[in-house]
C-alpha cells in the first residue's frame, strides 16, 4: 500500500516526469529569498544546474566561476568561511569527480558550510554516454567525514532537500538527474536529513515477504516492483533513504528484521553506495540477506534513458528478479 | 601606507630572528617537518603579524580582521611560532608540533588552532579560498578596508588550480587580494628552473591582469613598501613575488633545497653533522641577532 501523502495516481500507474534539477533551481531561488546568505556558484552551466533561476534574481550573489571545478570548491570554502551559505553546482562526473580533494580538505576538513550539488548523476544521463555518467559520486563522497549525502528521489524532493540543505550546518552534497524523473512525492510529503521514509507497506497477509531499499531517481521503479511483487503473492515494502549518509540505522535495522531479506536499489555503482552502506550497517548488527540492484561495477554508454534504465538492470523485471532471488 | 622608522624595523628583525630561533627549537624537537620554507617566509609573515594586518589575538574571530591565508601549508612552523609569538597561544605549546593530541598539526587544521584561517598542505588550493573570502567580502561591504593576503610557494605555482584562481581573481578585479609569493627557487625534487620553469613569472601574473611587484623578501622596509603599494592598487588584484633564501638566517642550511623537508637533526650532513644541526643553527641565529643595527638612512 502507498504512503497516503504520495501522488494519488501513482496506484493507477500514473505518472507525470520532471528532471530533478527543476526541483533545485526552484528550491535554491526559494532559499535564496529566505536567507540573503545564500550564495550560488556554477561551472559554465547554469541554465542546466537551473542555477540560473537563482543568478537572474541575485546577479550580486552569483559567481561565474567558469569551467574550473577546483577552483569552484575551494572559492566556496574560502566564501563559507566569510559566512556565506555557498551553493556550488555543475555536473557529477566533474563535481565532485574532478574536485575530490578540493572537497575533502577545503570544505570537509574545514567543516565549511558548502553545498555541493551534481547534476547529471547517473546512466539516465544518457547519450552523452560513459564520460558523463556520474555513478561514483555517492561512494567518494559518502567516505569523506563530515559529509552529508543525499539523493532526492523527485522534483519535490529535490526542492526540498535544498532548502534543508541550507538550513544544515555543515558541508552536504546531493545529486540531481537530467532527465525526466517520475514524480512520486507531494509537496506535502515529508524530508528530513538523515530519516528514512517508508512509502509502501506490505500486505501482511502474504505469507512470503522482502523488502526493498531504494535511494534517488529510481523510487518509482522500486514502488513498481513492490506492486507487481504482491500481485505475485510477495508481501513488499519499501524504505526510501534519500539520506545516504548519515544513514537511518535504526529505521534499516527494524526494516531488515521486519523483512528478513532486502533488495538494495540505486542509479549508482553497486559499489559504494546505498547498497554498500545498508550491507555496512546490517553485517554488523543483524545479517540479512542482501540482493544490490545498480550499475555491476562497469562503466556506462550511450542511449536514451529508459533505454539504459533496463540495459544496466535498474528497471522494473530488474528489481523484481533480484526480489525473488532473496525472498524468504 | 605606514611607515617604519628604523627602530621599528630593528625590532621587527630582532622578531624575525626569535621567530626562526622557535622555528628551529620546535622542529627539532618534533623529529619532522619543513626547515627552509619556514626559515626563509619568517620576515614576512613577522612583518605581516606585527607591522601590517589588522588582527587580535585577544580575539581571533574579530570579524574586521584582515585574512592571511597560508596555501603552501607545509610551512606552517612559521605561522604557528608567530601566532605563538603574537600572542595566539602560550610559546611552550610550539614544542607538541606534530605530536598526538596537539592543536599543532603537521599541516595546518582550521578549527584546532586560533589564527589558522583554513586546513592546507594538498598544494594550489589557497588563492581559491581567498578569492572566495574576497568575493563574499565585497557582497557584504563593497568598500571594506579588510584584506587578503594568500601565501603560496614558488614551486605550488606548478599547479593547475593556481591558475584558475588567478583567472577568476583578475576577472573579478579583487583589490582586496594581495598573493605573496615565496620565490625561494627551490622545491624537493630540486631548483624550480630543472623541475618546472616557471619564468617569465611577473608577465604571466601580468596577463592574468594582476599588478605584479618583485622584492627581496628578507628587505623588512622593502616589503612594507610593496605591501603597501598592493593596497593602493585600485582595481586589480596584487601579486609580490618575494625573493627569498631558503634556510635564510642559517647561512650553513641556505639555498639547499635537501633542507626543504628534514628537521635539524636529519638535514644533509656534509656542511654540519645531524647530532649538531640544532645547535650550530640555534647559535647562528643568535650572533646573527647580535649583529641587528640602526639602518644607515635614518
Amino acid at each position: 500500500m502507498f504512503a497516503s501523502h504520495l501522488q494519488p495516481q501513482l496506484s493507477n500507474g500514473s505518472v507525470e516526469r520532471v528532471p530533478t534539477r527543476f526541483g533545485y533551481g526552484e528550491g535554491l531561488l526559494e532559499a535564496g529569498k529566505r536567507d540573503e546568505r545564500v550564495v550560488a556558484l556554477c561551472c559554465d552551466l547554469t541554465e542546466s544546474t537551473r542555477t540560473h533561476l537563482f543568478a537572474q534574481a541575485f546577479p550580486n550573489r552569483f559567481v561565474q566561476v567558469g569551467i574550473a571545478e577546483q577552483n569552484m570548491a575551494s572559492v566556496a570554502s574560502g566564501m563559507a568561511a566569510m559566512g556565506k551559505i555557498p551553493f556550488m553546482a555543475s555536473y557529477a562526473m566533474f563535481s565532485p569527480g574532478r574536485n575530490w580533494e578540493q572537497i575533502r580538505t577545503t570544505i570537509a576538513y574545514n567543516n565549511s558550510n558548502v553545498k555541493i550539488v551534481g547534476a547529471h548523476a547517473g546512466v539516465s544521463v544518457g547519450p552523452d554516454g560513459a564520460t558523463h555518467q556520474a555513478i561514483e559520486d555517492m561512494a567518494i563522497m559518502r567516505v569523506i567525514p563530515n559529509m552529508v549525502v543525499l539523493a532526492p528521489a523527485d522534483v519535490h524532493e529535490a526542492r526540498k532537500a535544498t532548502l534543508a540543505a541550507a538550513k544544515f550546518d555543515g558541508p552536504v552534497y546531493f545529486r540531481l538527474g537530467r532527465s525526466e524523473t517520475p514524480v512520486v512525492t507531494t509537496p506535502e510529503s515529508p524530508f528530513e536529513i538523515g530519516k528514512a521514509q517508508l512509502l509502501y507497506t506490505r500486505d501482511k497477509t502474504h505469507e512470503r515477504k522482502v523488502g526493498i531499499v531504494v535511494t534517488g531517481s529510481l523510487l518509482y521503479n522500486a514502488l513498481m516492483a513492490a506492486e507487481s511483487l504482491q500481485k505475485e503473492g510477495i508481501g513488499t515494502s519499501v524504505l526510501h533513504m534519500a539520506t545516504i549518509k548519515p544513514l537511518d540505522n535504526a529505521a534499516l535495522q527494524a526494516f531488515a528484521a521486519e523483512h528478513g531479506a532486502l533488495v538494495t536499489v540505486e542509479e549508482h555503482s553497486i559499489i559504494g553506495g546505498l547498497g554498500s552502506a545498508v550491507a555496512e550497517c546490517l553485517a554488523e548488527c543483524c545479517p540479512t540477506k542482501i540482493a544490490r540492484v545498480g550499475v555491476n561495477d562497469r562503466f556506462g554508454e550511450s542511449g536514451e534513458p529508459d533505454e539504459l534504465i533496463s540495459f544496466f538492470g535498474l528497471d522494473v523485471p530488474a528489481i523484481v528478479a533480484a526480489a525473488k532471488r532473496v525472498v524468504l | 601606507m605606514q611607515y617604519l622608522t628604523s627602530e621599528e624595523i630593528r625590532a621587527l628583525e630582532r622578531k624575525a630572528n626569535s621567530i626562526r630561533q622557535s622555528i628551529i627549537e620546535m622542529l627539532t624537537e618534533a623529529g619532522s617537518g619543513h626547515t627552509a620554507g619556514p626559515l626563509g617566509m619568517a620576515d614576512v609573515f613577522t612583518l605581516l603579524y606585527f607591522g601590517i594586518m589588522k588582527h587580535d589575538p585577544e580575539n581571533p574571530d574579530w570579524e574586521e580582521r584582515d585574512r592571511l591565508i597560508l596555501s603552501n601549508g607545509h610551512i606552517c612552523p612559521v605561522l604557528y611560532a608567530t601566532l605563538a609569538h603574537a600572542g595566539y597561544f602560550p610559546l611552550e605549546e610550539l614544542l607538541t608540533l606534530r605530536k598526538l593530541g596537539s592543536r599543532l598539526q603537521g599541516h595546518p587544521h582550521r578549527g584546532s588552532l586560533p589564527g589558522v584561517e583554513t586546513s592546507s598542505g594538498p598544494l594550489g588550493s589557497g588563492i581559491s579560498q581567498a578569492v572566495g573570502m574576497a568575493l563574499a567580502e565585497r557582497i557584504d561591504n563593497p568598500y571594506s578596508s579588510k584584506f587578503f593576503y594568500c601565501l603560496t610557494g614558488d614551486g605550488e605555482l606548478n599547479e593547475g588550480q593556481i591558475w584558475e584562481a588567478l583567472m577568476l581573481a583578475g576577472k573579478e578585479k579583487l583589490n582586496n587580494l594581495v598573493v605573496i609569493v615565496d620565490r625561494n627557487g627551490i622545491q624537493i625534487d630540486g631548483y624550480t628552473k630543472d623541475v618546472m620553469p616557471l619564468e617569465p613569472l611577473t608577465e604571466k601574473f601580468e596577463s592574468f591582469g594582476f599588478d605584479v611587484q618583485e622584492v627581496d623578501g628578507h628587505n623588512i622596509r622593502a616589503l612594507n613598501d610593496a605591501i603597501g603599494k598592493a593596497q593602493s592598487v585600485y582595481s586589480q588584484p596584487s601579486v609580490i613575488i618575494a625573493h627569498t633564501i631558503a634556510s635564510k638566517g642559517v647561512d650553513v642550511f641556505e639555498r639547499d633545497f635537501r633542507w626543504h623537508g628534514n628537521p635539524p637533526g636529519k638535514g644533509p650532513e656534509d656542511r654540519v653533522e645531524k647530532s649538531k644541526q640544532a645547535e650550530v643553527a640555534l647559535q647562528k641565529l643568535r650572533s646573527l641577532a647580535g649583529t641587528i643595527r640602526p639602518l644607515d638612512i635614518d
